[in-house]
């Protein structure tokens, strides 16, 4: 159990926007301080990343701000579930007090998703794996599938059922990018445009504008301001690899980040009310809910396909539609926090659960490399 | 192979490249504990020794994973194509490719032997086929 809370939180313009990723990132910072009931000027740390090579500082400049603390750790999408934790330091350490962490991406509307990856032809990878035209990040995970499938004996459909879930919560989200769609089929996932077997184009992750920004102060001060103030119970983080050769492809570092942020808040998976797993591809999600401990080992597609997983179930999964169907501009890591508050607030409209108490919020970074696990509770 | 994807070696690995001319696919075995690696390194990640030495591979292994590519990532690459996780019976997992195999031979655990491919700035690249023993 941390002293520090989440006073406020929101998105940024979704979707495809025409927007620079500055403006974008004004929007989600200015939206999430007005719901804490802050403005700029009480921002004295500020964590970012995907702006540039000096993404704070570069944000920093842009809002006309000086922070105290700042963090740009790069850890693709699970950076903004580690800012979590670091933020929490830096305020119990009186570095800061009140953190803003946010990110924004035009992704869509610039077209600057490159199927192979960013190179950076000084790395070992650049000599040892690239020359082999691996997909990037989508084989890793195309491998980690079959694995998967070849160790559990499972199927292609096992996988769909991630996708076909996303969409039935993202027609319940107007926010999300496939708002007003038809409902996926696993039929449809299996028949979609095959791009890195097992995985087809319904098994990854949409490419979508779009941002978010979460306040971060001491739950002291939190209780003073504008909404309930949403604790963070607990974190934990894991780094386990780079290149596609290195370590294991089951299971993954979600074990050792879920290990330590289960033990920092004294919590079980079963206290978990409801789940927000970075999707980036549908097998992201089966590996973490088992890696995490809310499946044993092959159990995680039954648990995906059953109504424990939807609304009015056991634990609900993924109910903003995810970065599958609701919005995935490239680290999709803040808008997991974005979600689990609002449904810990009971806000979610037509997708909230029933009065949960405790949620879990996990991202995960680059092939697998990085996975960050922050824990969230109602304040009672 | 495309020219923008050719490797650039360095100085701890310009070895290695230039045994591919040879069709030899090296390893690096640590001089103090043993432990043999890939990707080569300045350093053996067992024991931080940086007392190294080239082994050759017999050039065997199994298929760790792989996946089938149907949607390039350079235009100049033709698909599909078969990218694969090897684990070398010699203990390190490298990426690599299956070459001239049927799709349907490649399974997870599948005894796999080398084989070399041609690249623009006269190294060779170490793939394997499948190959039931």
């Amino acid at each position: 159990m941390t002293s520090a809370a989440i006073a406020g939180v929101a998105e940024s313009d979704l979707g495809v926007t025409n927007a620079s990723i500055l403006a974008l990132q004004a929007q989600a910072i200015t939206r999430a301080l007005a719901d804490a009931g802050l403005s700029v000027s009480d921002v004295d740390g500020l964590a970012t990343s995907g702006v540039s090579r000096f993404s704070t500082t570069q944000v920093a400049d842009y809002l006309g701000i000086q922070p105290a603390w700042s963090d740009s750790t790069f850890a693709g999408g699970s950076a903004y579930e580690m800012y979590v934790a670091r933020a929490v330091q830096a305020i119990e350490a009186r570095q800061a007090s009140v953190v803003v962490v946010s990110f924004a991406s035009n992704q869509r509307s610039a077209k600057s998703r490159r199927l192979g990856g960013i190179l950076e032809s000084h790395t070992p990878e650049a000599q040892f794996e690239t020359p082999y035209g691996p997909l990037y990040p989508i084989s890793y995970y195309a491998m980690a599938a079959r694995r998967y499938l070849h160790e559990y004996g499972g199927t292609p459909a096992d996988l769909a059922q991630v996708a076909v879930l996303a969409r039935e919560w993202a027609l319940l989200n107007p926010k999300a990018y496939r708002y007003g769609s038809e409902p996926l089929t696993v039929d449809d996932v299996l028949n979609s445009t095959m791009v890195s077997t097992p995985l087809t184009a319904a098994d990854c992750c949409l490419v979508t504008d779009g941002g978010g920004a979460v306040v971060i102060t001491s739950l002291e001060r939190a209780r003073d301001l504008r909404r309930d103030p949403i604790r963070i119970l607990g974190y934990g983080e894991a780094t386990t690899n780079t290149s596609m050769s290195q370590v294991p492809l089951l299971p993954t570092g979600a074990c050792e980040s879920g290990q330590r942020a289960f033990a920092s808040a004294g919590l079980t998976p079963n206290d978990v009310d409801v789940i927000e797993l970075y999707d980036s591809f549908t097998i992201t999600v089966l590996l973490s809910l088992e890696a995490l401990g809310f499946c044993g080992p092959g159990e995680a597609a039954a648990f995906v396909a059953s109504a424990d997983s939807r609304l009015g179930g056991r634990q609900p999964l993924n109910t903003s539609g995810g970065g599958l169907s609701y919005c995935h501009p490239g680290q999709y890591g803040v808008l997991l926090l974005v979600e689990a508050v609002r449904q810990l607030r009971g806000e979610a409209g037509d997708r909230q659960v029933a009065d949960p108490s405790i949620a879990l919020a996990h991202g995960t970074g680059g092939i697998l490399s990085t996975h960050a696990t922050v824990l969230l509770g109602v304040n009672r | 192979m495309i020219d923008d994807l050719a490797p650039v070696p360095d100085e701890v690995t310009q070895e290695w490249w230039e045994a591919t001319r040879e069709r030899r696919l090296l390893l690096q075995r640590c001089d103090r504990c043993g432990h043999v690696q890939h990707y080569p390194r300045a350093m053996c990640v067992a024991c931080s020794s940086f007392e190294l030495s080239w082994l050759a591979s017999e050039g065997r292994g199994i298929v760790d994973s792989f996946t089938e590519v149907h949607r390039a990532p350079h235009p100049e690459l033709e698909v599909p194509y078969v990218i694969a996780r090897i684990r070398l019976d010699e203990g390190p997992v490298l990426l690599s490719r299956i070459v001239s195999s049927d799709q349907g031979q490649i399974t997870c655990d599948a005894c796999v032997s080398l084989a070399w491919q041609d690249i623009p700035n006269g190294y060779k690249l170490p793939v394997f086929y499948i190959d039931p023993k």
